[in-house]
């Protein structure tokens, strides 16, 4: 598996989801989006609404709330490095669908964090193919720092 | 569907020779001497299995060759922990039909030891989209349920602490399970931090073991060496996969779908059940469990376990082997809640036996509330 310093690259990646790969490299948070439906995630082939076959892509607002959310203490990946403790997220964006990531320019500690807070999208480059979305409170100051 | 009804019964059940931590056995083996030993607890010999039924690491090919059979009917559905609830079912309506005589279910895994290689199972999706974050491995996921459930329903880090220590007093009363010292609220939640909202005492053993159980249409089963089991209802359902499909993470789909399936085949409710099996990997899987079975209103899952009802000499006797939490937790727990199902329902069972178990549920998960299965036993017809 190819590595970054301190995670494991996104792989394989799947033909189908080509274009959200390579609107990250672009700065841009994209998404499938199904003619009638609108849009969904992860990429797939058909709608999982109606199962049109009639796809195309939409760029995403980068607004978002927090559905969900732990706190690693501990990585169970030999592979991930980045030094724990830190925010593992399940966020909602306002177009509705849900993403796996990491919350950034937040203390690590049930206090600071609220289901349903809002946060909005930052780009995390990690090498030439891979920039991956994070998300951080929205009002919050850049540090530098977070997972 | 009905007709499904008491159809089959378990007329076998067992536990590999040892459970824990055992570097010098293959899963291979643990298998093997789960099978022998449910075959043998039931009467019957292993030349007498005509159907195959297990999930993970191995096909039914493999084990019917490691039997040294020849089955003529075989099943290899897996959905993670909960395949084994689900491959009852499934032998149940192979009974039922005539296309296998004698079937057996069986699990083995070292989940511990890791002797074996690695299991495959695709997991390029979540290689895609989850282990960059961190995501890795079952306690990194299940969480995200339980802080949400936190969120909508008011429930606390003490409310899931109580399932770990409800459990852990039946764990004291069972010889077999790794953890039998009595525990505290507090010492839950003064446990190693693993990934909040858990801590160490919220999450499973991992250990190796396999455990089978042998079923039989029932004119045949009355003539056993041990009292019949009845499948009286059975049902399965899937929801998802990632995490980000889950509808509501409040409350299990899977599980919804497999009870009301269940309850429907066997013509009972929650209210009906003597002794209950719920699938333990995190300590708010039960509560979730029951909510989504219809036994308590969403966010009141976990009263059963604070005021006693899931514990020795409560109403509602839970997880009374010790559970995945502190009796054994291989990675697919799914056939341990059956075996001590059957064994509470023959009256087997000893310091923890339960008073006059007439009627079982198991419940089981697999995955993170993905998919699930639900057995409905019975000691009579």
């Amino acid at each position: 598996m190819q590595q970054s310093l301190d995670r494991p690259l996104p792989a394989p990646i799947t033909p189908e989801a080509e274009p959200y790969w390579e609107g990250l490299r672009n700065g841009k948070l994209m998404l499938p989006s199904c003619e009638k439906c609108g849009p969904f995630f992860y990429p797939r082939v058909l709608c999982p609404t109606c199962h049109s076959r009639d796809i195309s892509w939409i760029e995403a607002s980068g607004k978002a709330t927090l559905y969900s959310f732990e706190i690693a203490h501990q990585s169970l990946n030999p592979n991930f490095k980045v030094p724990p403790p830190y925010v593992l997220a399940l966020v909602e964006l306002d177009e509705g669908p849900r993403l796996l990531t990491n919350l950034v320019d937040v203390e690590p500690d049930p206090a600071a964090l609220k289901c349903d807070m809002p946060l909005e999208v930052v780009f995390e480059r990690l090498t030439d193919a891979i920039t991956i979305p994070q998300f951080r409170p929205v009002g919050a100051k850049a540090s530098g720092g977070g997972a | 569907m009905r007709e499904l009804s008491n159809a089959a019964c378990i007329v076998g059940a067992a536990e590999s020779d040892e459970i824990g931590t055992l570097p010098d056995k293959s899963p291979l083996s643990l298998h093997l001497e789960a099978i022998a030993n449910a075959v043998d607890d039931a009467g019957l010999t292993i030349n007498e299995v005509d159907g195959v039924f297990t999930a993970g690491q191995y096909t039914p090919a493999s084990i019917g060759e490691a039997l040294g059979i020849t089955p003529r009917y075989v099943d290899g559905t897996y959905v993670g922990g909960c395949s084994f609830m689900i491959l009852v079912g499934h032998a149940l309506a192979a009974l039922h039909h005539g296309l296998c005589d004698v079937a057996v279910v069986s699990h083995g895994e070292s989940g511990r030891s890791r002797v074996g290689g690695p299991r495959a199972r695709d997991q390029s999706l979540n290689g895609q989209f989850d282990f960059v974050y961190g995501f890795y491995g079952a306690p990194t996921y299940f969480g995200l349920i339980a802080t949400r459930h936190m969120h909508e329903h008011g429930t606390t880090l003490e409310d899931w602490a109580q399932v770990a220590v409800s459990t852990r007093a039946w764990a004291c009363l069972n010889p077999r399970a790794k953890f039998r010292d009595p525990i505290t609220v507090a010492d839950v939640l003064n446990s190693r931090p693993v990934c909040y909202p858990f801590n160490r005492f919220n999450i499973c053993l991992v250990t190796d073991a396999g455990g089978a159980v042998v079923l039989t249409r029932p004119d045949r089963a009355r003539d056993l060496k041990k009292p019949p089991v009845f499948v009286r209802g059975a049902g399965e359902g899937t929801e998802h996969v990632l995490m980000t499909q889950m509808k509501d993470l409040t409350f299990s789909q899977a599980t919804r779908i497999a009870g009301e399936k269940a309850f429907r085949m066997a013509d009972v409710g929650p209210a009906d059940f003597d002794h209950v099996m719920l699938y333990d990997a995190f300590t708010a899987g039960p509560p979730i469990m029951l909510e989504s079975l219809g036994f308590a209103p969403p966010g009141e899952g976990v009263a059963f376990f604070a005021d006693g009802r899931s514990a020795p000499g409560g109403s509602l006797p839970t997880n009374t082997n010790g559970g995945g939490l502190s009796y054994t937790h291989t990675g697919m727990y799914g056939i341990f809640p059956i075996v001590e199902s059957v064994r509470q329902l023959r009256g087997e069972c000893g310091p923890r036996q339960v008073p006059d178990v007439g009627l079982s549920l198991v419940n089981g998960m697999g995955g993170m509330l993905s998919a699930a299965g639900t057995l409905v036993l019975a000691n009579e017809a």
